[in-house]
């Protein structure tokens, strides 16, 4: 396909001899949401922090086969480059304790030894709080720690965080798992409105989160991927017995 | 009303200046970014194996560390073998080097300072783990134990000699031992003052550990709060409580100061505990500076290698002992 | 029966009596010192005290600046050692939780820490003072470095384990770089922990004697020379205090006092800094 940004190519995953993503071979086309769903275990958390080689921190965590952003292989380059590319938010919010909500913004820039003028500095922290639709919650207590916001605020600081680095992709893991309903909502609108800019891939084990937010979806089950269609057909027209259990509830 | 229609005006002029210039700067930024990455990365390296350097370090530190003590007691190890620790005369007029006077004389003041100690240290331990865990006394108890730590050893020596003294000699005049006032017991008793806090703490600690459930098993058989202390708390807690009273005698092996102050300093065997005498520290102390040929500074270095090894050991065991507790 | 009953509850009560009375017993002696040393200690400070020198046997006054100025330097020399190398392995040990190496160096600092100080002043001769050929206050430093280490080292490691592994993970998503994420982010975080065990191994050393006794060696004069001799509090407490003089034990019951105020600052303030500047999460 022409407009695919992401590649995997008979990738698998390991922790020490537990063999926990199989074979995956999948394709994410440019500026699209993609849901990745399936019963908690089935490896969709470790392709997903395969992707950004954030899986290979955990002692004997390896991995096989290929990643390719833009036809490049992920695991050819830099942890750090590949993670410049491709930003994550995670399960809980995890702000920087010690930074002002400035900072955690900036961090990455600031972190990375860059010397930035302070305004273009405050043009990227303006931009990025006001794609995470944070802005106008925050602009008068920039300067305050990022710790003393609600859950749902402080989830939308780590995906300003990421974004602020301009990624390509962007990976949620699980990111509304620890929000209330409301937060949620205002997370998943924003999904909607990133998805013009950047190439989003979620994971969620919420199957109505999935197909509210995402154009296509894939679904795992223990460790290989069982189907991936756009969401649509998914919900409506699953081809696999397993999805169709899954999606009608008849799995735990 | 007109001016504030202006300024709203302006600012989302502003905005959209502001967005323009954004997208027009990023790839700026990128190529910065790109470029620094390049040295945070070799940074990131020296970083890293800075980190195993300083790790390794330490380990080389300790073993260079016990290879020194070794190499330069070598010349006493070989003149005198075993006769360094049983000889009972140490005499560095004559070239006589009998060590046999000091390890008794550690062995004394350590013990005598943990049995005076024990009881003390095991109250505070119930009482602060099971009786009274909160409250403005057990706070104020556990920051004076804690100080009991602090306070340097020099300063308890200081006190010792000049208050203790006085006090152990007028009691053995009327005991009708010799007063000398300083000695072996004189020193226990410092001793057991300065390592009531380790047995203590630790105590504390492995006596709040005895699971509620075992206590509550035992109150509702009818036990009083003393039967449950005796049967479930003590035995459950004890290996915790032994590591303790290691951890206690590894510190007073090793106490030099405060004991090098109130002991006399003779190296004639101690016939009673009210006798001066030395503990090994204490020699060094004393001695060191002074030793003048080659077999008495190497026969004191032996001494300071006898007492690494026995101390590092009693506090070796203790820690595992602890490790294993905590981690069951 | 009943007298039975009445008999255990009698022996609990005596029991816990008998705890209480111990437990008090032992804050005795402590109090007993404090008072003691600030009575004799207290009339002996004055200014005069604090910026002379000690003066020859015989003569009364004299001050003991040389030796708190040579403590204040010994004690700022080994913490500027101490400091890098203990975070460092620290951090090394937080990080690397089941390493080979982490294990070796783990049970290194153990060694370390219940090394008696009297075995790291021998030691310390041998590696500095015999080769300069003079005892020095770098090599008091040094020996004072080395007994602050191990404190350093666990506080900083007790400090970092303790930190959800999220905020590391949450900087190299972001693609900072290993260094920065440590330095930048876990460190000051745990800022509080990995301070106040550094005051605590300060407090520690602060005090100390026996490794000071053939490395510092004292001196009676006035120096800050780091490679001369140096007197420090500590050292002259001990030598003033075995002295027969009385007006060298008086400025030794002034040291002592200034020491233990000092000391117990230290003490207070890591208490204080434990408390008050814990980072929320």
């Amino acid at each position: 396909m022409e407009n695919t940004i992401l590649k995997a190519i008979d990738f698998d995953a390991y922790f020490g001899e537990n063999h926990v993503v199989k074979k995956i071979n999948m394709e994410i086309p440019k500026n699209n949401v993609v849901a990745v769903m399936g019963p908690s275990g089935c490896g969709k958390t470790t392709f997903l922090r395969c992707i950004n080689r954030m899986h290979e921190l955990i002692e004997g965590a390896t991995t096989k086969g290929k990643m390719m952003l833009n036809n490049e292989d992920v695991y050819g380059m830099h942890p750090i480059f590949v993670r410049h590319k491709i930003g994550m938010v995670f399960q809980r919010p995890n702000p920087f304790p010690n930074l002002s909500i400035y900072d955690n913004v900036i961090a990455g820039y600031k972190l990375n030894g860059m010397k930035i003028a302070k305004r273009d500095k405050d043009i990227i922290v303006e931009q990025s709080l006001q794609k995470a639709a944070l802005w106008n919650e925050v602009k008068d207590s920039l300067h305050k720690k990022g710790t003393f916001l609600s859950g749902g605020q402080q989830q939308r600081l780590c995906i300003a965080r990421a974004i602020a680095m301009e990624p390509e992709v962007l990976l949620l893991d699980e990111p509304t798992s620890a929000l209330d309903p409301i937060s949620t909502s205002n997370i998943e609108v924003l999904l909607h409105e990133l998805k013009n800019n950047y190439t989003i891939i979620i994971v969620t084990h919420n199957m109505q989160q999935a197909g509210r937010v995402s154009d296509k979806t894939a679904f795992f089950y223990m460790g290989e991927l069982i189907e991936y269609d756009i969401t649509k057909n998914m919900f409506t027209n699953p081809q696999d017995k397993r999805t169709q259990n899954y999606i009608t509830g008849r799995f735990s | 009303m007109k001016f504030s229609f202006i300024k709203s005006r302006d600012s989302r002029s502003n905005l959209l200046v502001r967005e323009i210039s954004y997208i027009a700067k990023m790839d700026v930024w990128k190529s910065i970014k790109i470029k620094r990455t390049f040295r945070q990365i070799r940074m990131e390296k020296i970083f890293r194996s800075s980190l195993v350097l300083v790790a390794l370090s330490i380990l080389v530190l300790v073993i260079a560390f016990l290879f020194t003590l070794i190499v330069q007691s070598m010349p006493s190890i070989k003149a005198l073998g075993f006769s360094f620790l049983f000889g009972k005369t140490w005499d560095p007029v004559a070239n006589v080097y009998g060590t046999y006077p000091f390890l008794l004389g550690t062995l004394f003041t350590s013990f005598l300072a943990l049995i005076i100690s024990i009881p003390f240290s095991f109250s505070i331990a119930i009482f602060l783990g099971e009786y009274y865990p909160r409250g403005w006394f057990s706070e104020f108890l556990k920051n004076s134990i804690e100080l009991i730590a602090a306070v340097p050893s020099v300063i308890y020596g200081f006190w010792g000699l000049f208050v203790l003294v006085p006090i152990v000699r007028s009691m053995e005049l009327k005991l009708g031992v010799t007063p000398y006032g300083i000695g072996i017991f004189t020193s226990s008793l410092i001793l057991a003052i300065m390592i009531i806090p380790y047995a203590a703490s630790l105590g504390r600690e492995m006596i709040r550990m005895v699971p509620s459930s075992l206590k509550e098993a035992a109150y509702s058989l009818g036990a009083t709060r003393y039967e449950v202390i005796k049967t479930v708390i003590l035995p459950y807690s004890k290996s915790g409580l032994f590591a303790g009273i290691l951890l206690s005698l590894g510190r007073a092996l090793g106490e030099t100061m405060a004991v090098t102050m109130v002991i006399g300093n003779t190296s004639i065997i101690p016939k009673s505990i009210f006798d001066p005498g030395n503990t090994m520290a204490s020699v060094i102390a004393n001695e060191f500076t002074e030793a003048a040929s080659t077999l008495y500074l190497s026969s004191l270095i032996e001494l300071g290698l006898i007492l690494f090894l026995v101390t590092v050991l009693i506090n070796l065991i203790g820690k595992k002992i602890i490790k294993r507790f905590t981690t069951d | 029966m009943p007298q039975n009953i009445q008999y255990r509850l009698g022996k609990s009560k005596a029991f816990k009596g008998f705890i209480i009375f111990l437990s008090v017993l032992c804050t005795l002696p402590l109090f007993l010192i404090l008072i003691y040393i600030l009575k004799e200690g207290f009339t002996k400070i004055n200014w005069h005290f604090l910026v002379n020198l000690p003066k020859p046997v015989g003569e009364t006054g004299g001050g003991i600046a040389n030796a708190l100025i040579g403590s204040l330097l010994i004690v700022f020399y080994a913490a500027i050692i101490a400091i890098p190398f203990g975070i460092m392995g620290g951090i090394y040990l937080s990080e690397n939780k089941k390493s080979r190496l982490s294990y070796w160096c783990r049970l290194s600092v153990d060694v370390l820490q219940g090394t008696p100080s009297i075995v790291v002043g021998i030691v310390i001769y041998f590696w500095i003072v015999k080769p300069l050929g003079t005892f020095s206050a770098l090599s008091g430093s040094i020996a004072l470095a080395i007994m602050m280490l191990p404190i350093v080292v666990r506080s900083t490691e007790e400090t970092l384990k303790l930190l959800p592994s999220t905020l590391k993970e949450a900087g190299l998503a972001l693609g900072l770089p290993y260094h920065k994420v440590i330095l930048r982010i876990i460190l000051p975080c745990g800022f509080s922990g990995v301070l106040s065990g550094i005051i605590l191994a300060v407090a520690r050393i602060a005090g100390e004697t026996a490794p000071l006794l053939f490395t510092a060696f004292g001196n009676p004069y006035f120096s800050t020379n780091i490679l001369k001799p140096m007197q420090s509090l500590p050292l002259l407490i001990f030598n003033y205090a075995t002295s027969p003089y009385d007006e060298w034990h008086d400025l030794a019951w002034g040291a002592a006092l200034i020491l233990l105020i000092w000391v117990l600052l230290l003490n207070i303030i890591t208490k204080i800094t434990t408390r008050r500047w814990k980072i929320q999460f």
